[in-house]
């Protein structure tokens, strides 16, 4: 196994992650209040920026193993997907609607590219 | 900062002698007889949340929280140390056992835990802001909030990880060691959560 330095994707990953829980515990604990949508777009939008950031900074690791990347991103994805819709699908059917809808599917659509972005990433870099 | 993935001696020199030990082609990472009983579990929890009955939410809900509970303490404090203690490729045999049924047990539990939670909560009205106990209701999301950051940022990497590597020719054991120290302290992490998650519940159940 070569020496490699890789970025803090992991790390980077999880409070990209905890950002977006954060928002989601803060429309939760309003319902069925009026929900005030100034912190979780903020949280969002950070956790948003920090997957680009990750996607970014493992873009530029040379020697960097794609195709097991790609390999177990896919599923990931898949698998991240369908739990996704499955949370959105209970959101629509408990009747929420408007801002806090769109803001906690965005969350998802984080969370499901994220996640299969960290378990590609920790397969990818013991890759040989 | 940066994470580095560096080699030792004793990893180099493993590989010599124990390619026989550590022969790791022999399972699936995703147990496919598994899936079709995760689907069975997927369909009666859907069932549940569309007929919105009380029994079958509180089943579901206090069975998955059970099975979640225990899981997570059993790894950390019980089979962790058991498994630190054994030889590397007895640690391996045991791995490529184990790990490939925790990739389907564990989502399906939190799921199961979760998804019938939230909506028993919506059932009973503990899930609202105006619940007298609301305070102690946002308590959990919190804690399961973090749960779930730990066991997707690093329990489950590790654990899809850990069976790749077994997967190889010739596994390295110096990662798989890493990996599986790794799933080890997280789940126990989560396991030490989970006695928060007791106080809160056992808090609202009895008001």
């Amino acid at each position: 196994m070569s020496e490699r330095r890789l970025p803090p994707v992991t790390q980077v990953g999880m409070f990209s992650l905890a950002l977006i829980v954060a928002g989601g515990i803060d429309l939760s604990a309003h319902l069925p209040k009026h929900v005030p949508l100034g912190p979780p777009v903020a949280l969002l939008c950070a956790s948003a920026l920090l997957l680009l950031g990750n996607l970014a900074a493992l873009a530029r690791v040379r020697g960097f193993a794609w195709e097991r990347f790609l390999q177990v991103f896919k599923w990931g994805l898949l698998a991240y997907t369908i739990t996704a819709g499955m949370i959105g699908y209970a959101f629509i059917r408990d009747h929420l609607s408007g801002g806090p809808l769109i803001v906690l599917a965005l969350s998802l659509v984080v969370y499901a590219v994220h996640v299969p972005v960290l378990i590609g990433f920790t397969v990818a870099r013991y890759a040989d | 900062m940066a994470q580095t993935a560096t080699p030792t001696a004793a990893a180099q020199a493993l590989p010599a002698a124990a390619p026989g030990a550590i022969d790791g082609a022999d399972f699936q990472i995703v147990p496919r007889a598994g899936l079709p009983i995760v689907a069975v579990v997927f369909g009666l929890l859907i069932a549940a949340i569309a007929a919105n009955k009380l029994w079958p939410l509180e089943f579901f809900h206090v069975v998955g929280g059970a099975g979640w509970t225990v899981i997570d303490l059993f790894l950390g404090f019980v089979l962790g140390p058991i498994m630190g203690s054994l030889s590397i490729p007895a640690r391996i045999e045991f791995t490529k056992r184990l790990m490939p049924k925790m990739v389907l047990i564990m989502p399906t539990l939190v799921t199961l835990t979760l998804a019938a939670g939230w909506q028993l909560g919506t059932k009973l009205g503990t899930v609202q802001s105006s619940y007298y106990l609301h305070g102690w209701i946002v308590a959990s999301y919190i804690v399961v909030g973090i749960m779930a950051v730990i066991a997707l940022g690093l329990l489950e990497p590790a654990n899809i990880a850990v069976l790749v590597e077994l997967k190889k020719p010739r596994p390295n054991p110096e990662v798989i060691e890493r990996l599986m120290k790794r799933f080890i302290y997280t789940a126990g992490a989560t396991g030490a959560m989970q006695i928060a998650t007791f106080v809160i519940m056992t808090k609202i159940a009895s008001g």
